[in-house]
């Protein structure tokens, strides 16, 4: 069962567990400083398809795939999927999950969708309604390039602020019988948040607002504070998005500076990589989270962390309409096993 | 404390990096002069072949427009972009490339209404905006010699 | 060797104006385009144009704002030949050699070329 801390925050009574994870990554992400952490890096950024959406679905399964074998699972052993991608009408992940015969309930949270897949795995593990369920997404530079920017091969410059798509996919298999593992322990659904930002070039400024607001509720509704954690983690906010959170956070009166991350700041190295604010894309986070933060959780290095996956909901016809982008963040709070009681 | 839209505007602008606008502009104006370096020897090649200047001009135009296309679907000329901006932008080079990469890439929609429907996405407005300007000079022009009574 | 050194000082210059646009206004690529050639026509029309083109040819024809002359140019000589007609038939007729070419190795080139990662 899950006791609530507040609207849209629980705190959960019984352990979910994270019995396994995956994380597959394209060739840039795996040439950056994080490459070493994925599961797998693949050098052929079409995975072997025809088409760059078949790609990224062939990426998120064989993701799947890969954490349902580290558990020693096959598909018929989970009751529910969860995923979401940025494409339209989430069809990276219809497509990807077409052969599972798994019940599946797809997510669209933009790049927040690993957080919105683990609260909601967690939230059907708590309420008893199965025992176990796969929470996955993914991102493809080239699918998300074609929808929401311009053709790959289109010679435009990119600002100092834009961010780049990684090609990464993420998957978790959640339970609550794997004792010992690392568990969620706590969630918080994010709120809409908007601050007028109109820059679609600038992901990171659109979503720190709302990174900020759900770890502040976080903090007021758990009476947490940064100090009770070893790792604040943001999912791809990005070099100026993650400096923007942190002074907004200042501003509320909580230092995070020590103890923060951003998994899109971590993925490519700026300056030899062109890339930019950094990574972002929903493998952002879920590649680094999966590949990264969960084996040190696992290890007991990290023992208790905060994982806040930010997205831009942002669709390009409404932001040529002139509207502006309003964004979320969903936060899990993970614990190492030896750490929860 | 409570975060308004104009506090965070300022916020933004704060942390925004601003584009190396010297190296920028320094680059646009090299590739960029450079093509039309290149156009200035075509046009001369082909006077030298005795074409008027007209056709010169149109052969030239065929030309660098090829040699984007190439360019663009070897993957080179993005690479170029990136550096060059507004150079590889503004001459007709850039139009070719906006021509052609979205044919390339509609390519897996099929024919019609993937290349044939998509070709004019980004060279579309161009096009329109270029002709229905040119129309409305030209309703002037006729207004005028109406007026003047030439006809 | 004179025209070479203006074609190239011109071109840049041009250029150099749309790498202005896109750093320091919040521009799209697309808008600027559009920006130069209907910039183009306007300056043909308004006879500065020209001049330019016979100081430093290609440094003025390979740009857009070329491409807005040409149209420019066309129109004025189908109006003063057709009239009424020219006003349709005059932008585009002096236009389709570069357009054509465009579109036909567009077309070539997504036959040709798989799209490729950057």
């Amino acid at each position: 069962m899950v006791k609530s801390l507040g609207r849209g925050m629980f705190h959960m009574e019984q352990s979910i567990y994270i019995a396994s994870c995956a994380a597959i990554a394209g060739k840039k992400e795996g040439e950056g400083p994080m490459g070493q952490c994925f599961d797998r890096v693949e050098m052929d950024s079409h995975f072997g398809q025809e088409t760059w959406e078949k790609a990224e679905s062939r990426m998120q399964q064989e993701t799947i795939y890969t954490a349902l074998q580290k558990a020693s699972l096959t598909a018929d052993d989970v009751d529910i999927i969860l995923a979401g991608d940025l494409i339209n009408q989430c069809t990276s992940s219809t497509y990807s999950l077409r052969p599972f015969g798994v019940p599946f309930l797809g997510l669209f949270g933009a790049c927040s969708t690993m957080a919105e897949g683990l609260i909601t795995a967690s939230l059907i593990l708590s309420s008893g309604a199965g025992k176990r369920c796969v929470a996955a997404t993914s991102s493809h530079f080239s699918t998300a390039e074609r929808q929401f920017r311009f053709p790959l091969s289109y010679g435009g410059q990119r600002p100092p602020t834009a961010q780049w798509t990684c090609t990464a996919s993420g998957a978790v298999v959640l339970d609550t019988e794997t004792e010992g593992s690392p568990a969620i322990s706590g969630v918080c659904i994010g709120k809409i948040t908007d601050l007028g930002v109109t820059d679609a070039n600038n992901m990171g400024a659109a979503m720190a607002p709302a990174a900020a607001d759900t770890l502040t509720r976080w903090f007021k509704g758990t009476c947490r504070t940064p100090n009770d954690y070893d790792a604040i983690v943001t999912g791809d906010l990005g070099m100026i998005g993650g400096k923007l959170f942190m002074e907004l956070m200042m501003k509320q009166g909580y230092e995070i500076n020590p103890c923060y991350h951003d998994c899109g700041a971590m993925m490519f190295d700026s300056l030899t990589q062109d890339t930019h604010a950094g990574g972002s894309g929903c493998g952002c986070g879920g590649s680094i989270l999966c590949g990264h933060f969960l084996p040190l959780v696992k290890s007991g290095s990290i023992k208790r962390m905060l994982f806040m996956a930010t997205g831009a909901l942002m669709s390009p016809m409404l932001v040529q309409q002139g509207e502006s982008i309003p964004s979320i963040a969903h936060l899990v709070e993970i614990v190492s096993g030896k750490e929860n009681d | 404390m409570k975060i308004t839209p104009e506090l965070y505007k300022d916020m933004t602008e704060q942390y925004a990096p601003k584009s190396k606008s010297y190296v920028n502009i320094s680059f646009a104006f090299l590739i960029g002069g450079g093509i039309c370096l290149l156009g200035e020897g075509l046009l001369n090649l082909f006077e030298y072949f005795g074409l008027d200047t007209q056709e010169a001009g149109s052969w030239t135009s065929i030309i660098l427009v090829f040699l984007s296309a190439l360019f663009t679907g070897l993957g080179w000329y993005e690479k170029i972009a990136r550096h060059a901006g507004a150079g590889t932008l503004v001459p007709i080079t850039g139009f070719a490339n906006g021509v052609t990469s979205p044919a390339i890439e509609a390519r897996t929609e099929g024919w019609i209404l993937g290349v044939g429907s998509k070709i004019f996405t980004i060279a579309g407005p161009v096009i329109l905006y270029g002709t229905a300007a040119s129309v409305v000079y030209g309703l002037c022009l006729q207004i005028v010699r109406c007026i003047m009574g030439d006809q | 060797m004179l025209e070479y050194l203006w074609a190239f000082i011109i071109g840049g210059a041009i250029c150099a104006v749309g790498q202005v646009l896109i750093d320091y206004t919040k521009l799209t690529p697309a808008r600027i385009l559009t920006g130069f050639v209907v910039a183009g026509v306007l300056l043909s029309a308004l006879g500065l144009y020209k001049p330019l083109i016979e100081l430093a040819g290609g440094g003025a024809t390979v740009p857009l704002t070329g491409f807005g002359h040409l149209l420019a140019e066309g129109i004025r000589k189908a109006v003063d030949e057709k009239g009424w007609l020219g006003v349709f038939s005059g932008g585009l007729t002096a236009s389709s050699a570069g357009i054509t070419a465009a579109v036909l190795f567009g077309l070539a080139a997504a036959a040709v070329f798989k799209p490729k990662d950057k």
